[in-house]
C-alpha cells in the first residue's frame, strides 16, 4: 500500500509557503534549457503554468483538444475571481479568505493548501492587471469588487459576466509570448489518451491527432495535467460539452489516486432544462444573487404569472431560512433549498422544476442602467435562450451539475501519487473540500499554474538535470501506443447500433437521479447496478462510423464515454463509503432535523483517495487524515 | 417541423466537397441550430451514414468554436449571436437551409464544416501580448485607469475569435479581429509601452498569412456575433500610421 505523504511543511500556517519557497531546490538557467515539461491543458491552470515555465527557461510542450488554446473551458467562467486584496476595507484578509474556503468546503479541505491559495490570490490579480485584463473599475479608476455566496465581504474581481474569458485571453496572450520566443511549443487538436511511465516516473504521453487520427508520442522529464473537471458526467451540465475526465482517468489507471470523486458541485442558478434535445445547461452566474432575490409562491402549484403574485404571497425561502446570508448562501445550500421547494410542489414553470430569481427590487433601487452594467451580457444570454426578458420578468432557474471538487489526489507540491506527474486546476482535488465557493476556481487554477507549480516542479526537476532527453523509441512508449490503438480499434469494431452520446445521456440521467444533489444507500446501490448494465450494453451495441486515421468526432466521444462509465462507478463507491453528509455530498441518512447536512467528523474527517487495482477489481481506499490546527471545526451554519 | 438541409460535405482537406441534401423531419422549434445538427447526426449514424463534422464546445456563445454559413451568412441571419445560440424558431417549416464552412483562403477546410483557423493564433503570437513576467507585476491599484477608457477597452476585448468577420468579408480581411486586440492594448496604460512594435508586427503577420485588405464595406461588423465595432479598425489605422512615422 502506498503511504499518503502530503508533504505539508511543518511551519506555522502563514510561513509554510514562504519557507517552502526559500528552501526549494533550484535549477540553474543553463540546465532548465535541457529539461522538457509536458503540460496538458490550456485553461487558466495549464496555459498559466506553460507560460510561467516558459518564462523560467524550460522547454514546454502544451496540449489541448480544442483548435486553439484560447477556447479552453475556463473561457466560459462568468462571475469573477477572488482575491484577498481588501480594497473595499471591509475586513478581508488572507486569513479570512482561507477561513471562508475551509468553512465553505465543510471542513474537508487541507488547511495548508487552502491557505497558500489565498496567499497567492493577490499576486494573481496583480499579474492579470499587468497583462491588460480589463477588470471592472470604479469612477476613481480603481478596481471594483462584488460579493459571491458564502462570504460577507466583497472580494470578487470581475469583468462583467465574462471574467473567465478575460482572464483566459490574458493568459493566452502570455502563452503566445512564450510561443513566439520558442519556449513553448503548442499542440492543439491533440487528445491525450495515455501516460507513459518509465522506471516509476511520468515521462511522456500518447495523444491522438484529432485531424489526422495519428497516434503520437511525446516525452518529457515531467508531466503536468491541467485538464479540468468532470461535471459533464451528468451529460447535461454547465460545462462546455467536450470537457471530459479522460486524461485524469487514464493516469488514475496508471497509478494516480483519485480523491473524493463523489464531491460534485451542483450550481443553484442555471437555466432549467427546456426540452429533451438539449446538449447542455446554461449557467446564470452566481453574481446575480448579489442583486436578485430567489422566491417561489407560498401557495402550492400557484400557476399565476410571477408579476401577478403579490409580495405577501411570495416565499423568499433563502432569506427566510438563512437570514444572515440570505440569497448569498453557498451553492450547495442554495441548490438543496431549491430542490426541497420544488420537490414539495412549490416549483414554478411547466415542469415545476424551477424557482424565480427576481431583479424587480434591484432595478427599482439602483435603476436599470446599473443592473445592465453589472449583468448586461447575462441578461441578454437569458433572453436569447428562453425568449423571456429578465428586466421585466423574473428569471427561472434550477440547479445543474457544475464543478468537481473531487479529482486527482496531489500532495502539497501538487504532485500525484505518480512521481513526476502533477495535477493542477480543477483536475486536482485540493482546495475546495466538499463544496467550492464562487469565484475561487479561477483563483485556484491561476494560482496553481502561475505561482505554485513553477516552484514545486523545480524542486523535482533539480534532481533530473542529469537525465538526458527521453527517447520516444523506448519500449514503454511503444507499449503505451499499442494499448491506445488497440482500445480505439476495439471501440470501432463493436459496430452496434447506438451512438456514444445516447449512452452518455442515459448515464447522465441515472447519475443525476441517484448520485446528484442528494444520495442514499438504496439509490446508490441501485445505480451501481444500472451503470454496470449500461456499460455492458455500451461495449456490445456502440456504433462509431468512420475510421481511426481521420477526423472522427464519434470516436472521440466514445472513448470519453467509456471512461465516464468507469468514473461513474467510482463516484458511487465513494458516495456509498461516505455515510456522512458534508458540503455538496448530501447523504439523506445524515441530516439535522432542519434538513441541513450533518457531518461525522469522528469517522470522516479524511480525504478518500482511491487506488485503481485492475480491471474489475475493487478500488482500494487510502485515507489522508485532515488535521485542523488553525481553525476550529464547527457546525457549518449560514443562518 | 421539416427542414430541407443542403450541407457542404467534404471528406478532408484534399478532396473536393459538394452539397448534400437532407430532408429532415425530426426538427423541433425548441432546438438550437447545433442541437438540430446533433439530431441529424444521430439519425445519420443510426442509418449507417457518416455524421456531419462541425466544431463546437461551450454552446453558450463564448468560446468561439462554432461557426458556419447558414444561408450564406456567418452564424445565420440573427444579429449578434453565434451559431450555437441560433434557435430553430427562427426558421419556417419546410424551409431550405444551406450550411457551409467558412470560405476564406487563410481558413482551409479540414472536413465538412470544420476549418483551420490557426492563422488567428499566428497573428496573436506575432504581438498580441504585453511583455510582463509572472511575479513582476506591481500592485493592481498602482496604475488607475479612467473608467470610460476601461469600458471602451472592455468592449473590444470580448472578441471570441470565431472568424465570422473574415468569413463575412469579400476580401477575407482580418482587420476587425486584429484591431480589437490592438485597441484593447492601445487604450490601456499597460499596453502603451509596446504599442508601436505590436501593431506593426501584427499587421505584417496578417498580410503574410494571406488575409486581404480592408475596403470599408462593414460586413465584418454586421456579422460579428459580439458586435465588435468598426471604430476599432480606425483606431488601429491611427496606431499603425503613428508607429510608422515616429
Ligand atoms: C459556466 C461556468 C462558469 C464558471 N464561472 C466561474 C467563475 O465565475 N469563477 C470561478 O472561479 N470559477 C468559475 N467556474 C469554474 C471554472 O471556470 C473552472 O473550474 C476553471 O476554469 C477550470 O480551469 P482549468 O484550467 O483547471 O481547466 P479548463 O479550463 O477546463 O481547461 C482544461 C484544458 O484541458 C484540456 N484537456 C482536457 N482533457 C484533455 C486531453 N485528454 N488531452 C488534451 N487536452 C485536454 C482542454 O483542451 C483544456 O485546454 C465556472 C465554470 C462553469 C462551467
Ligand atoms: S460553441 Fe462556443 S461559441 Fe458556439
Amino acid at each position: 500500500m502506498t503511504i499518503l505523504n502530503s508533504k505539508i511543511p511543518e511551519d506555522s500556517l502563514a510561513e509554510k509557503w514562504a519557507k517552502y519557497k526559500a528552501s526549494a531546490k533550484l535549477v540553474n538557467p543553463a540546465n532548465k534549457k535541457k529539461l522538457d515539461i509536458i503540460v496538458v491543458g490550456t485553461g487558466l491552470a495549464g496555459a498559466g503554468a506553460a507560460s510561467a515555465l516558459g518564462e523560467l527557461g524550460y522547454n514546454v510542450k502544451n496540449f489541448c483538444f480544442q483548435d486553439t488554446p484560447r477556447r479552453a473551458h475556463s473561457v466560459a467562467a462568468q462571475g469573477g475571481i477572488n482575491a484577498a486584496k481588501n480594497y473595499k476595507n471591509d475586513g478581508d484578509s488572507i486569513y479570512r479568505l482561507f477561513y471562508d474556503m475551509i468553512k465553505g468546503g465543510d471542513y474537508r479541505a487541507r488547511e495548508a493548501n487552502v491557505y497558500r491559495a489565498a496567499e497567492v490570490s493577490n499576486d494573481v490579480i496583480d499579474h492579470f492587471t499587468a497583462l491588460g485584463v480589463p477588470f471592472a473599475r470604479d469612477y476613481g479608476g480603481n478596481l471594483d469588487n462584488r460579493s459571491f455566496g458564502g462570504v460577507q465581504v466583497s472580494r470578487t474581481f470581475y469583468a462583467k459576466g465574462q471574467t473567465g474569458q478575460q482572464c483566459l485571453l490574458g493568459t493566452y496572450s502570455s502563452l503566445n509570448r512564450q510561443i513566439s520566443k520558442g519556449m513553448v511549443k503548442m499542440f492543439p487538436r491533440r487528445e491525450m489518451l495515455e501516460l507513459v511511465i518509465i522506471d516509476g516516473k511520468a515521462r511522456g504521453i500518447i495523444t491522438r491527432n484529432l485531424i489526422t487520427g495519428k497516434i503520437e508520442r511525446y516525452s518529457a522529464h515531467a508531466v503536468v495535467l491541467a485538464t479540468g473537471g468532470y461535471g459533464t458526467i451528468y451529460y447535461l451540465s454547465t460545462l462546455a460539452v467536450n470537457s471530459n475526465p479522460s486524461a485524469a482517468w487514464k493516469v488514475h489507471k496508471k497509478g494516480a489516486f483519485f480523491a473524493n470523486p463523489s464531491f460534485v458541485q451542483i450550481h443553484p442558478t442555471s437555466i432549467p432544462q427546456l426540452n429533451d434535445y438539449q446538449a447542455k445547461l446554461t449557467l446564470m452566474s452566481e453574481s446575480l444573487r448579489n442583486d436578485g432575490r430567489i422566491w417561489v409562491p407560498k401557495k402550492k402549484g400557484d400557476k399565476r404569472p410571477p408579476n401577478e403574485i403579490p409580495e405577501e404571497e411570495r416565499d423568499y425561502y433563502l432569506e427566510r431560512r438563512y437570514p444572515a446570508f440570505g440569497n448569498l448562501v453557498p451553492r450547495d445550500v442554495a441548490s438543496r433549498a431549491a430542490k426541497e421547494r420544488c420537490d414539495a410542489g412549490y416549483g414554478v414553470g411547466d415542469t415545476g422544476l424551477a424557482v424565480n430569481l427576481d431583479f424587480k427590487d434591484a432595478i427599482k433601487t439602483q435603476g436599470k442602467k446599473a443592473i445592465e452594467d453589472k449583468y448586461g451580457n447575462l441578461f441578454e444570454m437569458y433572453e436569447t435562450i428562453t425568449g423571456i426578458n429578465p428586466y421585466e420578468k423574473p428569471m427561472r432557474i434550477y440547479p445543474a451539475g457544475h464543478y468537481t471538487m473531487g479529482g486527482l489526489w496531489v500532495d502539497y507540491e501538487l504532485m500525484t501519487t505518480i512521481q513526476g506527474l502533477y495535477a493542477i486546476g480543477e483536475s486536482n482535488f485540493s482546495d475546495h473540500g466538499a463544496n467550492r465557493l464562487g469565484a475561487s476556481s479561477l483563483m485556484q487554477a491561476s494560482g496553481d499554474g502561475y505561482f505554485i507549480l513553477p516552484y514545486t516542479i523545480g524542486d523535482y526537476l533539480a534532481d533530473e538535470i542529469r537525465t538526458p532527453r527521453i527517447s520516444t523509441d523506448l519500449k514503454e512508449f511503444e507499449e503505451a501506443e499499442k494499448a491506445v490503438k488497440e482500445r480505439l480499434e476495439k471501440l470501432i469494431l463493436i459496430n452496434g447500433k447506438q451512438t456514444a452520446s445516447s449512452f452518455h445521456k442515459r448515464l447522465g440521467k441515472i447519475m443525476w437521479d441517484y448520485c446528484g444533489m442528494t444520495r442514499n444507500e438504496k439509490g446508490l446501490k441501485k445505480v451501481a447496478e444500472k451503470i454496470k448494465e449500461l456499460k455492458e450494453e455500451f461495449w456490445s451495441d456502440l456504433k462509431i462510423p468512420g475510421e481511426l486515421y481521420e477526423v472522427n468526432q464519434e470516436l472521440e466521444k466514445a472513448g470519453r464515454v467509456a471512461d465516464y462509465f468507469e468514473l461513474a462507478n467510482l463516484m458511487v463507491i465513494d458516495a456509498l463509503n461516505r455515510t456522512e453528509s458534508c458540503g455538496a455530498h448530501f447523504r439523506e441518512e445524515s441530516q439535522t432535523p432542519e434538513g441541513e447536512a450533518k457531518r461525522d467528523d469522528k469517522n470522516f474527517a479524511y480525504v478518500a483517495a482511491w487506488e485503481y487495482t485492475g480491471e474489475n477489481k475493487p478500488h482500494q481506499l487510502h485515507k489522508e487524515k485532515l488535521e485542523f490546527e488553525f481553525v476550529e471545526v464547527k457546525e457549518r451554519t449560514y443562518k | 417541423m421539416n427542414i430541407k438541409l443542403k450541407i457542404w460535405r467534404q471528406k478532408n482537406a484534399e478532396s473536393k466537397g459538394a452539397f448534400v441534401k437532407y430532408d429532415f423531419d425530426g426538427v423541433s422549434p425548441e432546438m438550437s441550430f447545433l442541437e438540430m445538427l446533433d439530431a441529424l447526426n444521430k439519425k445519420l449514424i443510426e442509418e449507417g451514414d457518416e455524421p456531419v463534422a462541425f466544431d463546437h464546445d461551450c454552446r453558450e456563445g463564448i468560446c468561439g468554436t462554432c461557426g458556419m454559413y447558414i444561408n450564406g451568412r456567418p452564424h445565420g441571419s440573427v444579429q449578434g449571436i453565434t451559431t450555437c445560440h441560433l434557435s430553430m424558431r427562427k426558421f419556417k417549416n419546410r424551409a431550405t437551409i444551406y450550411v457551409e464552412p467558412w470560405r476564406a483562403k487563410p481558413f482551409p477546410v479540414i472536413k465538412d464544416l470544420i476549418v483551420d483557423r490557426s492563422a488567428f493564433d499566428k497573428i496573436m503570437t506575432a504581438g498580441g501580448f504585453i511583455s510582463t513576467n509572472v511575479g513582476s507585476a506591481p500592485d493592481a491599484h498602482a496604475i488607475p485607469v479612467v473608467k470610460e477608457k476601461a469600458d471602451i477597452a472592455f468592449d473590444s476585448t470580448i472578441c471570441i475569435g470565431c472568424g465570422a468577420c473574415v468569413a463575412a468579408c469579400k476580401n477575407a480581411s482580418a482587420m476587425l479581429f486584429l484591431s480589437a486586440k490592438v485597441s484593447q492594448y492601445a487604450l490601456l496604460p499597460q499596453g502603451r509601452v509596446e504599442a508601436k512594435e505590436r501593431v506593426q508586427a501584427m499587421v505584417l503577420k496578417m498580410d503574410e498569412l494571406g488575409f486581404g485588405n480592408c475596403t470599408n464595406t462593414g460586413a465584418c461588423e454586421a456579422e460579428c456575433p459580439k458586435n465588435i465595432s468598426l471604430s476599432n479598425i480606425a483606431r488601429m489605422n491611427r496606431e499603425f500610421y503613428k508607429a510608422k512615422i515616429t
